[in-house]
């Protein structure tokens, strides 16, 4: 068997053998799909609906209010300073006052008298329905058409839906969340696998070199040959978990959405049904219909509008080429140094553009196209994320091409210098090493 | 026939010098003893030799052809500083050190396993390498090293971290290879291990080499015509009867028995001088006193050193 061959194997399968490697493959998953579920079955557990007692020294508001899953209201003929007394006597929730001289800017002095705190939902629904019910008074005291206006308003009501067109005319709809969803969570993607892997490239460097059996082994393969069976090793190591995660993860979200929405009312479950019967031959004139359609089921119709095999090959590209390019540099690190307190000298220009590129990527979001966006997905230390942050969004052709080569072509040479630096450096003991001396082994004759 | 050959081997460094225009020649079937104080340029030659690192100038042949990626599989190294994946398993690992040098897989699980019998260690097979004892670990490295077969087979300081018992049990092996048509390269500072194996040796000292040779011939060669006698008798008369053909170089009596160590001058022979003594005292032995690989490797190392002291082997 080719000797690289065999230490991609061995790099491999020790590493996914690893009690650590599988708890993270199974914890991952638990906690994405933690995060995906755990908030939506957090909303659906109803609060206790919270009574109110409402003082309406106008008599305006007297049995209007509507009620909700959140609040109720009653009205008891009392005086303010009466509820306030005997508050703590009663059951409710909370005392809603409405002073008496309403229409001319009394609305400033309607206030809210609590034992515990009301919840934000319910202060936004009292306040929400208040003002609608006296801006529907104004109206009808200054004799204006109530039904007129909520029409005119309603009418006039829309979101704005951008869609971009490609050189055929067609629509190459992109829905602006969707696309910042994907960008994000490939750039992070990316981000957190090349300093994952890339450490742990570094980590086994170092530990062959401390436990002193890169000797015996260099007695056997070339040095680069050893370097590159690590990376390729690793690689797949992230490979394979990336890709368990993404089975895992998927597993788990539909199994827990199934599970926690068992106790979705019947209506609601009626409701994604049909959605998905009439989903089947959508077009944009019955779009109306659609406007209950759950918010999980427009995701998945937007995301097949994205390109999605131009997305994933891209990721795939840059998360390879990208952690390629890094963990060449992160071994010759491992290679130059004792112990991993030394590391960090060397670390520190390595990751910096690495974070770099994170922290900008809010940025890019915002303006995809930007100058800022276009350098920092050429520049190969940046591009691997930068580049995935933009591709959502769509990316002239050349620019990925541009960006592509020159990453593979940094590729290349990293992986030069790193040899270079490994094979000198992976054979020095008891020696603190400058930048200096990294730069001499650049030159030294095999 | 040399195994290997050595043709005027430098190797800089930025701040100095490894090996100084370095030639060797080690003949098959032989043990070869590479001797040096540390930091001599040892390490340095055994990377070479290994291909772990090149020679900036100077060629190395192995069996007459130009040493290249191909005779790995034929060469074994056993390095000073020895390491084990700790993480692994004992088993596994040594047939993935075996598979790097070229091994197939089934061959060398069987050769393997006879090895760990012989050795008794096939218990611990399937066990973590850092659960074993640092003798156990160095005798799973010397398998591994002598597991190929290889035609040389390159030992560095191989007796150390083992007890006396496991000790004896490496050097029978060592003999048994050369035995089986194996070269041992052997690198030691244990000078008593080199009298006992080496046919050859090679001293290197400061980046270059300053003596090579058959032990026997070296020993020889250093001989200072230095005898060490016993006998009874008058150690004044007996000083006397040296006259002018020898020299005393110290003695220790008791009563009137003594040993006494002198050196023979001039062209005077061994007879000559039992001739002028025997009239005087009782003889009761008379050996010439050869020095040992010790003495000569101090010496010589000595000899180099700025403001070193000159000992009495060299002429």
């Amino acid at each position: 068997m080719n000797k690289i061959a065999l230490i991609i194997k061995r790099e491999y399968l020790t590493r996914v053998k690893k009690k650590s490697f599988i708890i993270m493959t199974i914890l991952g998953p638990i906690l994405m799909a933690g995060i995906g579920v755990v908030p939506i079955y957090l909303s659906m557990q109803k609060a206790e609906k919270q009574t109110i007692e409402v003082i309406d020294e106008s008599g305006l508001f007297v049995n209007i209010i509507p009620e909700s899953d959140l609040v109720n209201f009653v009205y008891p003929k009392i005086t303010i300073q009466d509820a306030r007394a005997d508050f703590f006597k009663t059951d409710y929730n909370a005392i809603l006052y409405i002073p008496k001289v309403l229409l001319s800017g009394g609305q400033h002095g309607i206030r809210i008298f609590y034992k515990k705190q009301l919840s934000a939902s319910a202060l936004n629904y009292i306040s929400d329905h208040l003002s609608r019910i006296i801006f529907d008074i104004i109206l009808v005291t200054n004799n204006v058409n109530v039904n007129f206006i909520k029409n005119a308003k309603e009418k006039s009501t829309f979101t704005l839906k951008t869609t971009q067109i490609d050189e055929e005319g067609k629509d190459k709809n992109k829905n602006m969340a969707v696309a910042i969803g994907i960008s994000l969570v490939s750039a992070f993607l990316i981000y957190f696998f090349i300093f994952l892997y890339g450490v742990q490239v570094m980590r086994g460097v170092m530990e062959e070199k401390t436990n002193r059996i890169v000797e015996v082994i260099l007695s056997s393969v070339k040095p680069f040959q050893l370097m590159m069976g690590k990376i390729v090793g690793v690689a797949l190591v992230g490979l394979t978990q990336f890709l368990l995660w993404v089975i895992l993860t998927t597993t788990l979200y539909s199994v827990a959405t199934v599970t926690v929405f068992k106790g979705m009312d019947l209506k609601q479950i009626q409701q994604k049904e049909q959605v998905i019967k009439i989903g089947a031959n959508l077009d944009y004139n019955n779009m109306n219909n659609f406007e209950e359609t759950p918010e999980a089921m427009k995701i998945w119709d937007e995301l097949q509008t994205m390109n999605l095999p131009e997305i994933l090959f891209t990721f795939l590209f840059y998360f390879l080429a990208g952690y390629l390019m890094y963990s060449a540099l992160f071994a010759a690190v491992g290679s130059a140094v004792d112990n991993e307190a030394d590391t960090q000298q060397f670390m520190l220009p390595i990751t910096i553009p690495l974070i770099f590129a994170f922290i900008i990527a809010q940025n890019v979001i915002q303006d995809p196209s930007s100058p800022m966006a276009f350098w920092f997905s050429i520049i190969p230390l940046t591009s691997p994320v930068i580049m995935m942050v933009r591709i959502p969004f769509g990316v002239p052709p050349w620019e990925l091409a541009l960006s592509m080569g020159v990453l593979v072509l940094t590729f290349i040479f990293t992986t030069w210098i790193a040899g270079r630096i490994y094979r000198t450096g992976i054979l020095m003991y008891g020696k603190k090493v400058t930048w200096k001396e990294l730069g001499k082994w650049l030159f030294y004759k095999g | 026939m040399n195994i290997l050959t050595a043709k005027n081997i430098v190797k800089r460094y930025a701040s100095h010098t490894a090996l100084n225009d370095v030639s060797l020649e080690i003949p098959s079937q032989s043990i070869f003893g590479l001797l040096g104080p540390n930091g001599a340029g040892k390490t340095s030659l055994i990377r070479i030799i290994n291909q772990i690192t090149g020679p900036d100038s100077g060629e190395v042949f192995f069996e007459g052809e130009k040493l290249s990626p191909k005779h790995i599989g034929q060469i074994g190294y056993l390095p000073e500083e020895r390491g084990l994946y700790k993480k692994m398993e004992v088993g596994e690992q040594a047939l993935y050190l075996a598979q790097l040098k070229g091994m197939p897989k089934a061959e060398a699980k069987k050769k393997l396993k006879a090895w760990f019998e012989k050795f008794e260690i096939d218990a611990w097979w399937n066990k973590k390498v850092e659960e074993l004892s640092k003798g156990m670990q160095q005798k799973v490295q010397f398998i591994v090293t002598v597991l190929h077969e290889p035609k040389l087979l390159i030992l560095d300081e191989p007796f150390s971290g083992f007890d006396p018992i496991n000790a004896n049990l490496i050097k029978n092996e060592i003999l048994n290879l050369k035995k089986q048509g194996s070269t041992i390269l052997f690198s030691t500072h244990n000078m008593g291990s080199v009298e006992e194996l080496c046919d050859n040796i090679a001293l290197i000292n400061k980046s270059k080499k300053i003596l090579d040779g058959p032990v026997k011939d070296i020993r020889k060669q250093f001989r200072s015509n230095v005898y060490e006698i016993e006998f009874t008798g008058n150690m004044m008369g007996f000083t006397n009867a040296l006259w002018t053909g020898a020299e005393l170089i110290e003695h220790n009596c008791e009563d009137r028995l003594c040993k006494a160590r002198v050196k023979l001058l001039g062209k005077t022979t061994s007879n000559d001088f039992l001739q002028s003594v025997i009239p005087v005292v009782e003889i009761h032995s008379f050996n010439e006193i050869i020095p040992s690989m010790n003495d000569i490797f101090i010496a010589q190392v000595n000899a180099e050193a700025p403001g070193g002291v000159s000992k009495n082997f060299t002429e």
